[in-house]
């Protein structure tokens, strides 16, 4: 599920080298933590917040096989 | 070939002056800058102006600078959606097709892809959104993508068209407004489209996405 949040965010972004993915594993959930370039946090989140939302949602689809509730952090 | 030399704050104001001058689209012209220009200091001091040479491209080179542009964005469109696939273990094969309007299908077929189409389509949604982003990234035109799985969107196409005929009919029936359930904007236009023709009726949208809805009320005789 990393390789997926980081492959799309790349997609998203112009600086993919800048783009840093951790991931925290709980029993229940599982949260991922992204870092982009400053200057691309736009293209990750999307006017409203469409962007991420519609990230969230495609990693949430990839984490319904595992029973985990997933999360994604866009940190600055 | 017609060509002009044009001036100005900015590059794209520079731009847009020369196309008005030529009188034609920003598709239609080459564009070079020969001088970037700069704002200077606040814009006061040592602003130096934006310089480009724009000329109108052959039609025949118009036309296939688009088809190029278009080739390549459906090839990136492809590759990013096989990216996801992959990446969510799903084995399926994409398959690109061109609707007359211009828009891309993508077409996505293989086995055990209710994964890839969520609840209500949601996730199919957000991943077709996606696409669309990544594709049309610094491009100029932005071209529609649609995406489907395992035939998806036309069983539901054809759900919403008998739905939308049955909820107009009813609408009639009772003289009363009727209320669908809220829907995408895709899937509301595609209600919109199947009582477009219906005197009897009236239809527009009510709410906020997600929850926007339509709305189905009789005209008064």
């Amino acid at each position: 599920m990393q390789e997926l949040v980081e492959y799309l965010a790349k997609a998203l972004v112009d600086n993919p080298d800048a783009v840093e993915v951790r991931t925290m594993e709980g029993d229940k959930s599982v949260i991922f933590e992204l870092r982009t370039d400053p200057s691309d946090m736009g293209k990750v989140i999307g006017r409203n917040g469409k962007i991420a939302r519609a990230m969230r949602t495609v990693v949430k689809s990839a984490g319904v096989k595992t029973g985990k509730l997933v999360h994604i952090e866009i940190l600055d | 070939m017609k060509s002009v030399q044009k001036s100005a704050r900015t590059v794209d104001e520079a731009i847009e002056a020369a196309i008005q001058e030529l009188g034609v689209s920003r598709e239609e012209v080459e564009v070079t800058v020969l001088e970037e220009g700069n704002k200077g200091f606040f814009g006061l001091l040592g602003g130096k102006l934006a310089s480009v040479l724009v000329t109108v491209k052959e039609p025949e080179i118009a036309e296939a600078d688009a088809q190029v542009e278009q080739t390549e964005k459906v090839a990136k469109a492809k590759q990013f959606l096989e990216g996801v696939l992959e990446r969510l273990e799903v084995d399926a094969e994409v398959h690109e097709t061109a609707q007359e309007d211009g828009t891309i299908l993508l077409e996505i077929t293989g086995e055990n892809l209710g994964l890839l189409i969520g609840r209500r389509g949601q996730t199919l949604d957000a991943l077709q959104y996606l696409t669309s982003v990544v594709t049309n990234k610094g491009g100029a035109d932005w071209m529609r993508i649609v995406l489907d799985a395992a035939g998806y969107r036309k069983r539901r196409e054809q759900t919403l068209r008998q739905l939308a005929l049955r909820m107009a009919d009813r609408a009639k029936k009772q003289q009363k407004r009727v209320y669908l359930e809220p829907m995408s904007a895709l899937e509301r236009r595609i209600v919109h489209m199947a009582l477009a023709e219906d005197t009897g009726i009236e239809t527009h949208s009510e709410g906020e996405d997600p929850n926007r809805r339509i709305v189905i009320s009789p005209k008064q005789r």
